[in-house]
Parts: structure tokens; sequence; C-alpha cells
């Protein structure tokens, strides 16, 4: 009997929850009719979103078919360097992911906020919050996951509620990918915030082999899976699945130690280690616009050329930037040294402080997109380390 | 949907204002008296000493400006500004009659009212100063309300002297005392000679008594702070305010950051013991 198990959503789920999911809330879909699952959602009224490999890397891009998403490659991340490798597998979900987490799609990387009038009592604004768009997007990681309920804690539940992130996320319906392979650069399972998707998903995949396993997180992924009638998930398979995501948990070679988070790194304000990042660091900005979880933000006036209207606009900003930290007549942050000490402090320490959870997802985007290959982790390590034993490398601080 | 209702939730929205009054304070700062072309907005408008607005015109971008006029009349809002950036200066070209755009009020302001009762400590240094300047307007119009007044005032150089009538008119207040305090001075200067911090030894301050009201250069916090609590004043006691870059006013664009706070939303107005690890760390 498909009784509808609300009961299930609006809670954070625990592991132990997700082992008592009743068995209409999963099934199986052969990967060859994983179609059957985009065709759903397009009946549904979704606009579905997916990985596209593109010009060398993956991008989200909106699909239609399975063919359009990247069967068959892989992605290779290191600090540095990303790279798309074709394989003989027929995966459909073998690339883990691109520089994109899911922030572009609800916090718009720029977004008009008012469109001004000239008026004869002076000027007149109107509201330019986003038409309500239902968007699937499919293929989000466990990472991207963790990364909207930051952005959700920062632009729904603090002072003030944004209403363009609002609209944007209304239409949201995620279907997340578990995964199976970890990259060099990912260190999720030290913030435990993966391999597996616990919350905030409406569907979670895991691809084992040739089959899917597809598991409802939301009243409106169970609808869909409901509409599409799957076979039932057999215990075997059920063990495989779970058997795969812990061991790519287990293959992360990086970690990040922050069990003395966040006062260890404001004890570290003067370390030496500053210096030597700072000396690599080119204050391009790449980590922030990849990071799932920056929020920070410039306004933009974008007169028209007749100055009777003129749009209020809002667009990504990043504190490496010379102009984030400048008041009249001076820079609080004029160095490289300055900004990259504020964004880790910022997104390992001062976070915590202000949102009650870390800024840092373990997605290792900002590892892969540095152009120089600067690593959080590392950084992090080495500052623990009381700078009059910097000496000793990042490998033994580590430890076991 | 009632239109009205969505927009008061939206916090970006800009409420059209009317410059009725414009003051020259100095050469290049001018104070502006506001009324909202909105009757609702200018119905429902209110505020505390020490909050800000996000100043807006229209084509040119908003600028975050503390409120100095007297919470009890919200209906005219002044705004002391000066012409230093790229918005400010557009702004100083503006006439009475001309509109400017206003959101907020944001931010936590003085701890006024709490203070009442208390001897009021007032430090300032530098130019212009304008948060601390609708602190002392409000606190002498309810004079009865407080114990004494102590305003210590320094500068560079005379001619960085504003508000000289102001100066003069509050040190008229009964039980008020205002000291002005020059570490470049010239011929004309009158008063004291030094940097404020050397004002400390020259009034008798109550410390259980006294709550201070600190608005300047941070290394006058950081070297004058100490100097307050060695005489007994408890940091708890001491409220500084702060400046950062703030563009949202709404703690969510991330510039006015220090340590963990969101300057624009947490302070500006910040308890001192809650800023001190923070003040003087490079970069923070």
């Amino acid at each position: 009997m498909a009784t509808r198990p609300t009961t299930q959503f609006g809670t954070e789920r625990t592991g132990i929850c997700i082992m008592s999911i009743a068995s209409e809330m999963r099934g199986i879909l052969p990967t060859a009719n994983l179609q059957r699952l985009l065709d759903a959602l397009s009946a549904k009224g979704y606009r579905i979103i997916g990985p596209t490999a593109h010009d060398g890397s993956v991008v989200w891009e909106t699909v239609r078919s399975v063919s359009d998403l990247p069967i068959g490659w892989r992605d290779q991340q290191e600090p540095g360097r990303y790279r798309l490798e074709q394989t003989a597998s027929q995966e459909v979900f073998g690339v883990v992911h691109g520089p994109q987490s899911l922030k572009p799609f609800v916090f718009a990387p720029r977004e008009p906020l008012l469109q001004i009038e000239r008026t004869k009592d002076g000027f007149a604004p109107r509201q330019m919050i986003p038409q309500l768009e239902k968007v699937a997007v499919i293929g989000a990681r466990a990472c991207d996951l963790a990364g909207l309920t930051v952005q959700d804690r920062i632009f729904l539940n603090d002072a003030y509620r944004d209403p363009y992130y609002a609209a944007r996320r209304e239409g949201l319906f995620v279907i997340a990918v578990n995964c199976v392979r970890a990259l060099s650069t990912c260190f999720c399972a030290s913030m435990e915030t993966g391999p597996r998707a616990k919350t905030g998903f409406d569907l979670a995949l895991t691809e084992v082999d040739d089959r899917l396993l597809i598991e409802a997180g939301s009243e409106a992924g169970f609808d869909l899976l409901s509409d599409l009638s799957l076979s039932p998930a057999p215990q075997k398979l059920l063990d495989e699945a779970a058997t795969r995501v812990d061991a790519c948990g287990h293959s992360q070679v990086r970690r990040l130690e922050r069990s003395r988070l966040p006062q260890a790194l404001y004890d570290a304000h003067e370390h030496p280690r500053w210096d030597d990042v700072a000396g690599c660091c080119l204050a391009c900005t790449n980590c922030t616009m990849v990071c799932p979880t920056c929020f920070c933000h410039a306004a933009e006036e974008t007169p028209d050329l007749d100055h009777q209207q003129t749009a209020h606009v809002r667009l990504w900003d990043s504190c490496f930037t010379q102009e984030h930290g400048y008041i009249h007549g001076k820079n609080i942050r004029p160095t490289i040294k300055d900004r990259y000490r504020m964004w880790l402090t910022h997104k390992l320490a001062s976070w915590i402080d202000q949102f009650g959870m870390s800024g840092c997802v373990g997605c290792g985007r900002c590892i892969t997109w540095c152009p120089v290959g600067i690593d959080l982790t590392e950084e992090l390590s080495a500052l623990l380390v009381p700078a009059s034993r910097s000496s000793v490398t990042s490998q033994q601080v580590e430890g076991p | 949907m009632d239109a009205e209702a969505d927009s008061m939730a939206n916090p970006y929205v800009i409420y059209p204002a009317t410059i009725v009054g414009k003051i020259r304070e100095a050469e290049d700062i001018n104070t502006y008296r506001l009324r909202f072309v909105d009757e609702q907005a200018r119905r429902q408008f209110r505020f505390k000493a020490g909050q800000f607005n996000m100043v807006y015109l229209f084509g040119v971008g908003e600028v975050a400006i503390s409120i100095v006029s007297d919470p009890d009349e919200p209906a005219l809002l002044d705004h002391t500004i000066r012409a230093v950036g790229r918005i400010t200066k557009a702004i100083a070209d503006l006439r009475t009659g001309d509109v400017l755009g206003i959101r907020g009020p944001f931010g936590q302001g003085w701890p006024l009212e709490e203070a009442r009762g208390r001897n009021m400590v007032i430090v300032t240094g530098g130019l212009g100063c304008a948060p601390v300047v609708g602190a002392i307007e409000y606190i002498l119009r309810r004079r009865t309300q407080y114990g004494s007044v102590t305003i210590l005032h320094g500068v560079k150089t005379p001619q960085d002297l504003l508000y000289r009538e102001r100066f003069d008119a509050w040190r008229r207040f009964p039980d008020t005392e205002v000291l002005l305090t020059s570490d470049q001075p010239d011929k004309s200067w009158s008063y004291h000679i030094g940097v404020v911090t050397e004002l400390f030894e020259l009034v008798s301050i109550d410390p259980p008594k006294s709550i201070v009201l600190m608005c300047g250069p941070e290394i006058m916090m950081r070297l004058g702070v100490p100097i307050l609590i060695r005489r007994g004043i408890p940091a708890t006691a001491i409220y500084v305010s702060l400046e950062r870059h703030m563009e949202c006013g709404i703690g969510l664009c991330g510039h006015c950051q220090m340590g963990p706070y969101f300057l624009c939303k947490d302070g500006p107005v910040m308890r001192y013991d809650r800023v001190a690890q923070w003040l003087g760390r490079t970069g923070v």
C-alpha cells in the first residue's frame, strides 16, 4: 500500500533513517531506462538541468535526453588540474563534478534586484523577483547539497530573508547522485557532508553497474517515484550500493582537521604560513567563484543612456579583490596575505560563529580550480602547528 | 497578494525621499534633511539613535550613512554626508527639492535608553564623526534623564575641527563638560594640545556610574580603551562605533565583516568586550 510517508520528511534524516525507508520509497531503474525519469520530470513541468561535457569540463546545461549526459566520461582532479577522460564504460554519472555547484541556481551570479524608473516624484522601483520556474537538477553531489544547506541558512534563515533567493529555491527539485568514486581533491568524509546524500534532496540515485537505485527524499520526490512504478530494490543491491558509497568515503586521501576550529585558526593569525601561501596566491578569485557556499556580493547600478531607467543589480563578489575591504581613504586588506587569511579564516572559523556551521563542505573545488594548486587542507594543517614548529611537514602533522 | 505587504518584506526596496533642507557643515560636508515621498513609509519608519540608512542616488548607487536626527521625530531624517567617494560626491551636487532614496534603518545603535541615569563620557576623534553627534544631541535634549556629560574631542589640526558652534552650544548645558584638543595646533588654537586620550587625565570619571561612547579611528580606541579600563571602567560599559564597507545593510554582502561580526547587522555600535580581540588585528 502506497501510503504517503510524510512523517519521513521535514527533519534531517540520519543514516539510520535511510536504512528504515519503506520499500515503496525506493526502486530500481535499469540505467538503459533513465530516459523514463527525465520524461517523468518533463511531464511534471520541470526544466531538467544536468552535467554536460563542454570545453574540457562539465557544466550544467538543460538536458532533454540521456545522451546529453556525459556517458562514459570521468573527471580527474588534482590541485590546479582538471581533466575529462573518456572511458569504455557506459557510466552516466562517472564525472563527479565540474566547477559549478548548485549555488548559481539559487544565488544567481547576476541578480537584478530593482528596476527603477524616473518619475515626476523622483523615482519608482519595481521589484525584480524571479518568476517561479520549476527546475530539476540531476547529478548534484552530497557536497553540493551540503552547500545548499549552508546557503539556505544564510539567505533564508538569518536576520533578513532574501526574496530573490527564496523564489529561485522554491522551484528547485534536486536529484542527487551518491558518490561511488572519490577524487584526489575530495574530503567530504572528514567534513561529514558526504559521500552519501543525507538530506535536502528530492531523489537520490546510486549508480551500480548498469542499474540505478533511486530513493525519495521528499514528498515531491516520492510522487515522482510513484509515477515511475519501479521494481523494488533487492537487498543485495542495496547492500552493494551502500558498500560502494562507504568505500568511496574511505578512499578519500584528503581530510580537514576541524576539531579545534574556530579558535585554533583565530589563534594562528600571526602565523608565518600566511606569508608562504600569499607568495603563491594570485588573488584570482577562482576559489570563491567555485565555492558552493561563498556568498559575498556587490551592488551595481546600470542606468540606461537616457538616464530614465536604471537597474539595481547584485553580482557575485570576492574577498580576494582589491575593492572588497576598501573604505574611504584606506583598504582594510591591502595585501594578498590579508585577503587569503580573511578567506580561510572566514570559511573555516568565523563562519561557525556566524552561522553555526562550517563554510566548507569538502567538495575540493577550490583546490582543483586554483591555478597554482593551493590546498586549503594542507594550509590548515600547517597553520595548526605552532609557528616555532612550522618546519614540520604537513604529512607528519596529519598523522594516521 | 498584497503588493504593499510584499514590498515591506523585501529588504532591498528603496523608498524615495525628498531633500527638504541642506545645511553646509564644512566645505565637503553637508547635512541633508529628508522626508519620504510615500506617506505610508513616512508613518511606518522608526529608528534608534546610531542606526544607519542606505542612502541612494538614482542611477548612481547606495551608500551607508548614519541617521543623526532624533528618533522621536522619524518623519524627518537627517544625514550628514561627507563627499569622499563616487556616490557621496554626486550627492553633494543635490539641492533642496531633489530626491534621494532610503532603505533602512539598519544596524545596532547606541545604548542610550539603557544608559539613562548614567554619566556619559563621549570620546571622538578625527573629522566629523556624525554617528556620535546624533547621540550627543539625543542626550542633551533629554538632559535631566542623564548624569554628567563629558565630551572629549580630538583633531589633528585646527582646520579639522567641525561643528565648532555645536561644541560651544553643548558646553552651555548644565553639568556638561566639553574638552577639545589638537595634536598639530597652530597659533589660533586656544584649547588643549595633544591627542584625545591625554584628555582622560583632565576629567574626573566615576567608573561604576559611567558609560563611554567612542567614535573615531580604530587606533584611538585601541590606545584609549585600555586607559579607561585601567581607570576602573568595565569593558562592558564601553561602546565603540566601527566602520567597514557596507553595501547591503542586511548582513549578506560580506564586506563589513570584522572577525565573526557583520558590522552592518551586529554593529556599527559594538560593546567593547565583544570586539576587543579583533580591534587592531591586521586585515580583520
